[in-house]
């Protein structure tokens, strides 16, 4: 599959935003939601990719770059490029940066199960990296800024208490190509914005590649069905094909668990996310 | 009404800390001192000022009771000028209510309960509290008034029958979390308020406060763009960013009388008419075999 041509083609319309717009409401969003609870930093893990470039912007314009973090966790098959990227944006921001390197841990821990396959390799990878950026906001006294844009958190597509997990994400409600549109409007260097997406679990790996679809394509589905409740007729009658509507809708129901706290076996009349119910930013 | 004529009103488009009424009624008093030093005479905070919005479960624990002693707090506001802020007000019967209270000297003078309460979307207050049953406008120094919280201002009748009172100012508190992307400057919600509002100035020729929250809970944003419009639908002062701000306008409430000269839309009423054909509509919609 070729480049996902983030920025060549037309945005679907419906998907256009006006980028200063939402771009000052990411920083204040990000600004508010950090300070209010006693907070003045934030840390991420840095991919190199577009959605964690973006953050790590927001989070710098909102915060100044002395207090942002970036953690840039490496295994020792991940494409190098990656790890340069990450640097471009670590120095054209002027964020804080730390390197670690995750193969030791990994390495370690599937010397014992070697027969584990790539799924259960990445996931595990994306939650070592999470348990370092959850320890290092607590030696670096920050909150962990979250990264999943709207599509993978629709689709699914991340690793629950992985890449996942986060105190605040500025860009959950983000498709795909939103994040594309305000990652350039931004300055985020055009050669992260054009590149393939990748989990980057191997080098060569491309998301549109594993996930069977292109962003833009599965976007512009998604928008239809979630913001715009379509039915499937109705998705069908639009074009899209019978199959490809079917595994969506699929995909975004199978995951909705990703989406949720852990099911919690009611007894009591008032049980925790049931009855009693209070607003995360309670006292704030 | 003041001697000449003439009125600063203030919308206060302030940030309100979420189930913490002692810190937002500190602020109260801060952004009263600063509407003071304005010459503002009278000052509007947004829908639930005094607690935050997306309370929850916090409803019971952010209430009020009109005769209980945080009155006592509230009313102190009022002392140099008229005050309209949002609260959650507990009924003796324990029933709760999204409230909009205007306090002036030192004395309650009306209270709003909302009638409408958004149970869409976003928006859970039906779980939570219960609705007013009532619009009724009230007399101020500066006119006949009425009040709309947020929500309210969505189903045209409230507005309607407010002005069937002869108002010469509807009021609206309001706390709109910001949504709706497009490449349009503002968001979706901004420009639907702004249409709203202003169809309603100039439909009922009349003055409309519309005085909404910044700030942001649980990720939503709360988008401002509070904003004085004149009965013919002019906007006189707006705040179109979400930070915080005071509002300052000051009205010819003159201005009432002239459009309604020019624009005679409210002496033409058919209010008769209109309640014989919203009677049989409702009776041919009710008593209708299915």
């Amino acid at each position: 599959m070729s480049a996902p041509a983030s920025l060549t083609e037309p945005v679907f319309p419906p998907l256009a935003i006006n980028p200063e717009l939402v771009r000052k409401i990411l920083v204040r969003f990000i600004q508010n939601e950090v300070q209010k609870v006693g907070y003045e930093r934030v840390v991420l893990g840095l991919s190199g990719g577009v959605d964690s470039s973006l953050v790590a912007s927001l989070a710098s314009q909102a915060l100044g770059p002395n207090n942002v973090l970036a953690v840039i966790m490496p295994y020792k098959a991940s494409d190098p490029k990656s790890r340069s990227d990450a640097l471009q944006v670590v120095q054209q921001l002027g964020i804080n940066q730390l390197e670690v390197d995750i193969t030791p841990q990994i390495d370690a821990y599937f010397e014992r199960f070697p027969d584990a396959d790539q799924r259960r390799r990445g996931n595990k990878m994306a939650r070592e990296r999470m348990t370092i950026l959850y320890d290092q906001s607590s030696g670096f006294r920050a909150l962990v800024i979250g990264t999943s844009n709207k599509t993978e958190l629709l689709l699914g597509y991340g690793t629950i208490y992985g890449d996942m997990a986060s105190a605040l994400n500025p860009v959950g409600d983000l498709y795909k190509t939103q994040v594309w549109q305000l990652a350039d409007a931004v300055g985020v260097p055009t050669g992260i914005v054009q590149k393939a997406p990748s989990a980057d679990l191997w080098s060569g790996q491309s998301d549109e590649t594993e996930l069977g679809f292109a962003y833009r394509m599965v976007d512009q589905l998604l928008y239809y069905l979630v913001d715009r409740r379509y039915s499937k007729e109705e998705l069908s009658r639009l074009g899209f094909e019978p199959a490809f509507i079917d595994d969506i809708i699929r995909r975004v129901r199978d995951n909705q668990y990703k989406r949720r706290l852990p099911v919690i076996a009611k007894l009591s009349s008032r049980t925790v996310d049931q009855e009693f119910r209070y607003p995360r930013d309670w006292g704030h | 009404m003041s001697a000449d004529g003439q009125l600063t009103v203030g919308l206060a488009q302030i940030d309100s800390a979420l189930g913490d009424r002692d810190r937002n009624l500190a602020r109260h008093r801060q952004w009263v001192a600063q509407a003071v030093d304005a010459g503002v005479k009278l000052l509007v905070f947004p829908e639930l000022s005094l607690t935050g919005y997306f309370l929850r479960d916090l409803v019971v624990d952010s209430a009020i009771r009109l005769d209980g002693p945080a009155m006592k707090d509230l009313l102190s506001l009022s002392g140099d000028l008229d005050v309209v802020l949002g609260a959650i007000v507990e009924e003796p019967d324990h029933r709760y209510f999204n409230a909009s209270l205007y306090l002036s000297r030192g004395e309650l003078v009306h209270v709003h309960r909302k009638v409408y309460l958004p149970t869409y979307g976003m928006f859970d207050e039906q779980r939570y509290l219960a609705s007013g049953d009532r619009f009724r406008s009230f007399k101020t120094s500066y006119g006949r008034a009425g009040m709309l919280v947020c929500e309210d201002i969505w189903h045209l009748s409230s507005a309607y029958i407010l002005s069937l009172e002869g108002v010469d100012m509807i009021i609206c508190p309001s706390a709109s979390p910001g949504r709706g992307l497009s490449i349009d400057e503002r968001l979706g919600t901004a420009e639907s308020y702004n249409l709203v509002c202003r169809t309603y100035a100039q439909f009922l020729t009349t003055f409309f406060l519309y005085c909404n929250r910044v700030g942001y809970e649980d990720g939503a944003n709360f988008w401002g763009g509070s904003m004085v419009i004149g009965p013919n639908g002019d906007i006189l002062a707006q705040e179109e960013d979400a930070d915080e701000a005071l509002v300052v306008a000051t009205l010819d409430l003159g201005d009432v009388r002239r459009e309604r000269l020019a624009n005679p839309l409210l002496r033409d009423e058919r209010v008769e008419l209109t309640i014989n054909e919203m009677r049989r509509a409702w009776h041919e919609r009710t008593r209708k075999p299915y």
